[in-house]
């Protein structure tokens, strides 16, 4: 027995590897560069068929009729499904309120909505029979904005709504609706010295994950059916698919598979409960990949936003008072509108002391493509429009906009709107001073080499429209705050199943949870959380699946911080239990198994001193620790529906951003040069990915700045550029550099005192790269995204 | 109709091509080679980006009976590819069903748990390590056009410039990374590649 327990033999544990606040590498990371990992859409059985969406042509119709006939008897198609086939009476579903159809029925509502589904040998064959189904529609006067959701004679997009948000709201077209009134803002707007307002435009930005929605659906002997999908959290789409397909939640199991990216866009069911249907009717294995077009219809986007603010201060540069009023478009269906109506509204006076609000915000039921969860969740357009305000305040103070922003920054301890503390580190003034201290890239870098302009640093680049001439540089800066975690009530938690046991003469640890990795290296962190807290080098992460409690959704910053903290809560508990075990084998042999504090290191034993008392190979010895726990964060309460007032959030976190741009002037054409990020992360569990989450969300927020919108047919609704050909993304060649600072400032709440990071650094992107464009131009720009006509003037 | 060609210095046969058929689906659903992805199918994103007789093309615009009686190599391939990159016929080093991903293999593989580990005993190109070093890789999706895309570029040019090798990847998008990762390590692939010479 390799005990080393006397006193003369005291050695010190060799520290194991890989633990947290390393910038270990991804366990994906081999199959990913290989092409050997596994996403939902390279999901291959024997004898597959291939399943197919039919879509509306239309926005707003009622259906006279639907014929399936002719696409049935096509060679080769096995089912075609309508309405009339779903086997239950649950035909709807929904996050929040099931308002969302599995196959239309009576209605069609928004243009794309899925209308019949059909399973056919070959994608193209179901794809050729699906143009063959035949619908009459009766075309209705669509709904695309408050005032004709909202007007005398407003039709309702959804007639009879029992859901519990229509008893507070003024409208049936309203969704959900958040005021919150704090102080008194009429009051202290007598203080200021200068007032300002705006009125803003947030386009609808899509989350464009690369991976299209797709998944397996196999069928089981039990009558039930196994789901191999791409999604962002597996107990949710269980909760909606089960009820739709009449199953108990135990015959429909889910395992997630390999997820490209979702930004949000996966938190709503999409072809999930269409592939079960097709392969519980035909008793075959049937897959389901949308194309590009059809994942613009297939997830809701977010929500484009009309915001109209007023801001006071007074001459020594406090701000007085703030109202607002933000009116969301949620589109045909609900969706997370309501939980983005409470972010919109508690998170809009921005990282600022405000005492005096006004705040309302409403999300609207239209014609409108679908819009709910993505990255930044309602603070983005908030963010948006507050931020334009601080330097329209800045300029008429004549003051600098930093500054400005300093002296206003809220810190530990400031009060929100809500009336919430801020309990946790608010380097508000300190992020601002970071982007503010970095050296500014240098003038004209397209003449950097002396010899002629290289237009590739130029506006317009390759295309080569400028040598310089009319090219004027801006800078411009912006800071946001976000909520981190599901808020308003919810019960949030997260669960971990975490084993130990001696294989091959080595412990292992195996991770089970039910967390989509989605990219964000969940499974790098989870890795490492418990070789630091198991003290083993090998850890296996098993597949996420619904064999294991919820793990919540990948989304609202939350995955670290909640089954992060499942892990680690889990992986203590398994600690214990091995210490139990080592004391009952072996702790007769050593005094310190019953006197001192002991840990888990490079796969001993050791007393915090660093004696080693025992290797777990022969404490374990043939027993397994297997133990699977749930971990909650602090309640919340929701916010009072007349006067938003309570301890909605969980905790926030904080980034700051720099734009510099190149405008040509001429033709209208941004170039951002630079767009240097400063966030707080409380601790960065692993230093790589933290910087790669940054620079991403940094440009998504880039993207909504300056060119992508999907855009919609104001008179028909109907959805004008669902491709990439013309939803533009931010390609390599319109990104710039993004330096990143990193602050570790611990909440003493959180898990290793970290703090979510995913959304922060979408936020304070857009206005920052806005004020620079404005900075440059001298043009107001309420809108986003800036088109180059905006810029001209044309 | 049949279609014959190489697909990473193996001969391979598809038959039942449909004439519509992309390139990119005989490769992911006839081949059982899933690596190049299918994220716009229209060209725009660059993720099934594929070398067809050395050339980085978009896999899902070039027709199937394009690719009749020539080279292609795939992600999966591309290891070997840079293995062999100075023999004159590269992918041609491997005896035939030596290397590459088999067809038998790939239609059984699998998602299978991922070890802690990152799997340091597969061999690599040097651009595919870099991608893994550099924390390049996120959900991953946009990986393989990438490596296809990056690998060529270091091919024709071993020490490019950051315009170099913006302009040589512009035709791929990622949406998670915002690039400056992928800046990085194809950077790194190319000091590393300069100091093995």
């Amino acid at each position: 027995m390799g005990v080393t327990g006397s006193p003369t033999n005291i050695q010190q544990g060799s520290k194991t590897k890989g633990g947290i606040g390393e910038s270990t590498l991804r366990p994906d990371g081999t199959l990913k560069v290989t092409g050997e990992f596994a996403y939902s859409s390279d999901m291959w059985h024997e004898d597959m068929l291939w399943g197919f969406t039919l879509r509306s042509t239309t926005a707003h119709a009622e259906i006279r009729s639907i014929d399936t006939s002719e696409a049935l008897a096509t060679s080769g198609v096995y089912a075609v499904l309508t309405y009339d086939d779903l086997p239950t009476d649950v035909k709807n579903y929904g996050l929040e309120i099931q308002d969302t159809p599995v196959l239309a029925h009576g209605k069609v509502r928004h243009h794309g909505e899925p209308v019949a589904v059909v399973a056919a040998d070959h994608p193209e064959t179901a794809r050729r029979a699906a143009a063959k189904i035949k619908i009459e529609y009766v075309e209705l006067p669509v709904i695309t904005d408050e005032a004709s959701a909202t007007g005398p004679d407003a039709l309702l997009v959804h007639e009879g709504r029992d859901d519990h948000h229509i008893g507070h709201v003024p409208h049936p077209n309203i969704v959900h609706r958040q005021p919150i009134i704090r102080g008194n803002a009429d009051e202290a707007a007598k203080r200021a010295d200068v007032i300002v307002s705006g009125d803003y435009t947030f386009g609808m930005q899509d989350q464009a994950f690369l991976g299209p929605e797709s998944g397996l659906a196999v069928p089981a002997e039990d009558g039930g059916v196994d789901l191999y999908v791409a999604t962002q959290w597996l107990h949710s789409d269980l909760r909606q698919i089960a009820p739709v397909l009449g199953l108990p939640e135990d015959k429909v199991r889910m395992t997630l598979s390999g997820v490209g990216g979702a930004f949000g866009g996966r938190e709503d069911l999409s072809m999930q409960i269409h592939a079960c249907l097709l392969a519980l009717r035909t008793g075959k294995p049937v897959k389901i990949v949308y194309n590009r077009f059809e994942s613009f219809f297939g997830h809701v986007h977010r929500h484009p936003a009309k915001l109209h603010y007023e801001h006071g201060a007074t001459k020594d540069g406090k701000l007085t008072h703030m109202k607002c009023r933000i009116v969301l478009d949620g589109g045909a269906y609900a969706s997370a509108s309501p939980a983005v109506v409470g972010n919109a509204s508690s998170l809009s006076a921005g990282p600022y002391v405000i005492e005096d609000v006004d705040i309302e915000a409403i999300a609207l039921y239209t014609n409108n493509p679908p819009c709910g969860a993505m990255r930044g969740f309602g603070a983005v357009q908030a963010c948006f429009a507050y931020e334009a305000q601080m330097d329209k305040l800045a300029a008429k103070l004549d003051m600098d906009p930093v500054e400005f922003r300093q002296i206003n920054a809220m810190e530990q301890g400031t009060l929100l709107p809500t009336g919430q503390a801020c309990d946790s580190p608010a380097p508000v003034a300190e992020l601002l001073r970071l982007v503010k201290a970095r050296p500014l890239p240098p003038e004209q870098q397209w003449l950097a080499a002396g010899e002629a302009a290289d237009v590739r640093a130029l506006p317009g680049g390759l295309s080569n429209t400028t040598h310089g001439e009319g090219v004027v540089r801006g800078v411009g800066y912006a800071v946001g705050i976000k909520n981190v975690g599901f808020s308003e009530g919810f019960d949030d938690y997260s669960t971990a199943r975490v084993r130990m046991e001696i294989i091959n003469g080595e412990p292992v640890a195996t991770v089970h949870t039910a967390m989509a990795e989605v990219g964000q290296g969940g499974v790098t962190v989870h890795a490492q959380i418990v070789r630091t807290e198991l003290g083993v080098n090998q850890v296996t992460i098993h597949p996420a699946d619904t064999r294991v409690g919820s793990a919540g959704s990948t989304s609202a910053s939350r995955q670290t911080y909640m089954t992060g903290g499942a892990v680690k809560n889990a992986a203590e508990a398994v600690r214990e239990k091995v210490l139990e075990i080592g004391r009952a084998k072996l702790g007769t042999y050593h005094p310190a198994w019953a006197t001192a504090e002991l840990l888990l290191e490079g796969g001993k034993v050791v007393t915090d001193g660093g004696e080693i008392l025992a290797d777990l190979v022969d404490v374990l010895e043939d027993e397994a620790v297997d133990l699977e726990l749930e971990w909650r964060h602090r309640p919340t309460v929701a916010f009072d529906l007349k006067t938003g007032q309570g301890d909605g959030h969980v905790q926030y976190s904080f980034a700051a951003h720099r734009a510099v741009v190149e405008v040509d002037t001429e033709l209208g054409l941004v170039k951002v040069i630079e767009l240097a990020v400063a966030q707080d992360v409380g601790k960065a569990l692993n230093p790589l990915s933290v910087v790669g989450q940054i620079q991403g969300g940094t440009i998504q927020g880039l993207g909504i700045a300056v060119m992508e919108e999907i855009i919609v047919d104001p008179k028909t609704a109907k959805v004008r550029n669902p491709s990439f050909t013309d939803y533009l993304l931010p390609t390599i060649l319109d990104t710039p550099t993004v330096p990143v600072d990193v602050l570790e400032l611990a909440d003493e709440h959180a898990p290793y005192g970290l703090r979510g990071i995913g959304e922060a650094p979408t936020l304070s992107s857009t206005p920052a790269v806005l004020a620079a464009i404005r900075n440059a131009t001298g043009l107001e720009l309420d809108r986003t995204p800036v088109r180059p006509e905006h810029l001209t003037g044309v | 109709m049949r279609v014959n060609f190489t697909v990473n210095g193996r001969p391979q046969e598809a038959d039942d091509v449909w004439e519509g058929e992309s390139l990119l689906y005989v490769l992911r659903e006839r081949m059982g080679l899933p690596g190049s992805k299918n994220a716009c199918e229209q060209g725009e994103c660059g993720s099934c980006t594929v070398r067809l007789d050395g050339v980085p093309v978009c896999a899902c615009l070039v027709a199937a009976g394009q690719a009749e009686g020539r080279e292609v190599v795939t992600v999966e391939g591309l290891a070997d590819y840079a293995k062999h990159r100075d023999d004159a016929h590269p992918g041609t080093g491997c005896a035939a069903g030596s290397c590459g991903t088999g067809l038998d293999a790939a239609k059984r593989w699998q998602s299978k748990p991922t070890d802690g580990r990152t799997g340091e005993a597969d061999e690599l190109s040097p651009i595919q390590q870099a991608f893994i070093d550099a924390g390049a890789v996120q959900c991953g999706f946009c990986t393989p056009g990438l490596l296809v895309a990056a690998d060529e570029l270091l091919e024709q040019n071993s020490s490019p410039s950051d315009a170099d090798i913006r302009e040589a990847l512009s035709g791929n998008l990622c949406r998670c990374t915002g690039y400056e990762k992928i800046l990085d390590a194809v950077r790194l692939a190319a000091a590393r590649q300069e100091e093995t010479v």
